[in-house]
């Protein structure tokens, strides 16, 4: 008894667009990371669902690099997060207006 | 069976992806996202994708959460995070593409169903019982130059962030 690949893409789309409304409503500039982490997991799951369905596995080699490239963002993003909370001491996104003109 | 591990595995993901964003305390929202990485991991085992099952938890709940619970307690955050003023935006956004995916997908869900029998022999390996063995089969042959693309993507994002968190770079030094 198999799932439908439409189930995998409507879990999917239920978590990326609750990463969507995080990234839109959320002040604390951690949360927002934390959405964006959700988006690309939601990826993920349709990569692995496409994987199984046409058994390929491109697909799970594909979320291989996804989970490369979520380490390197998450490490650069905390980065920037800390030197933005010791310059102006606060995490809330509507304080940063340094490239507002 | 299975669709009784997909309903359990999907509606706590479903629940603890809304209550990321719905925790008003950053170290909330981590641990919920911790619950949901299990949750997936548990449905990749269900898609017979166990290696990604075991980098799943591994990386994400094992690297990735901790840095962020790292930073959330060296930053000290208070819990006074309100919501965005833009909520209305958010769901002007976020509510027709919603729609919009479901319409496409009762268009197309006959279709996604069926399955082209020519989609049924891909050029890669067919998915085996020994998961781990096929993907590194994959990864060191038709895939290996992203491979190496990856681990330069990962020094440069060391560099990068050792760079940035950084205290005074060139101030106490020159």
């Amino acid at each position: 008894m198999t799932i439908p690949i439409s189930y995998y893409l409507i879990l999917s789309a239920i978590v990326f667009f609750t990463g969507v409304m995080g990234v839109l409503i959320r002040r604390n500039i951690i949360a927002i990371l934390l959405s964006v982490e959700l988006m690309l997991n939601a990826t993920n799951i349709n990569f692995v669902a496409f994987s199984h369905h046409l058994q390929d596995l491109g697909g799970q080699v594909f979320v291989f690099f996804a989970l490369t490239v979520a380490a390197a963002e998450v490490a650069v993003g905390l980065a920037i997060i800390i030197a933005l909370h010791r310059s102006r001491s606060t995490i809330n996104v509507e304080e940063f207006n340094l490239l507002k003109w | 069976m299975s669709q009784l591990f997909f309903g359990y595995f999907a509606g706590m993901i479903a629940i603890t992806a809304i209550l990321v964003v719905v925790f008003r305390n950053p170290v909330y929202s981590a641990l919920s996202l911790l619950v949901m990485f299990f949750h997936v991991a548990g449905l990749f085992i269900t898609l017979h994708a166990e290696f990604l099952a075991a980098v799943q938890i591994i990386v994400y709940a094992g690297a990735i959460l901790v840095l962020y619970l790292f930073v959330v307690m060296i930053l000290n955050v208070t819990q006074d995070d309100h919501y965005h003023s833009q909520w209305r935006i958010a769901g002007v956004v976020c509510i027709p593409l919603f729609i919009e995916f479901m319409l496409l997908l009762s268009g197309g869900a006959g279709a996604l169903n069926t399955g082209s029998p020519s989609l049924q022999s891909g050029p890669h390996e067919a998915i085996t019982a020994n998961n781990t063995l096929a993907i590194g089969k994959t990864l060191f042959s038709t895939y290996l130059f992203p491979f190496e693309v990856a681990s330069l993507v990962l020094l440069v994002a060391m560099i990068g962030a050792i760079v940035i968190a950084k205290r005074d770079i060139g101030e106490h030094d020159a």
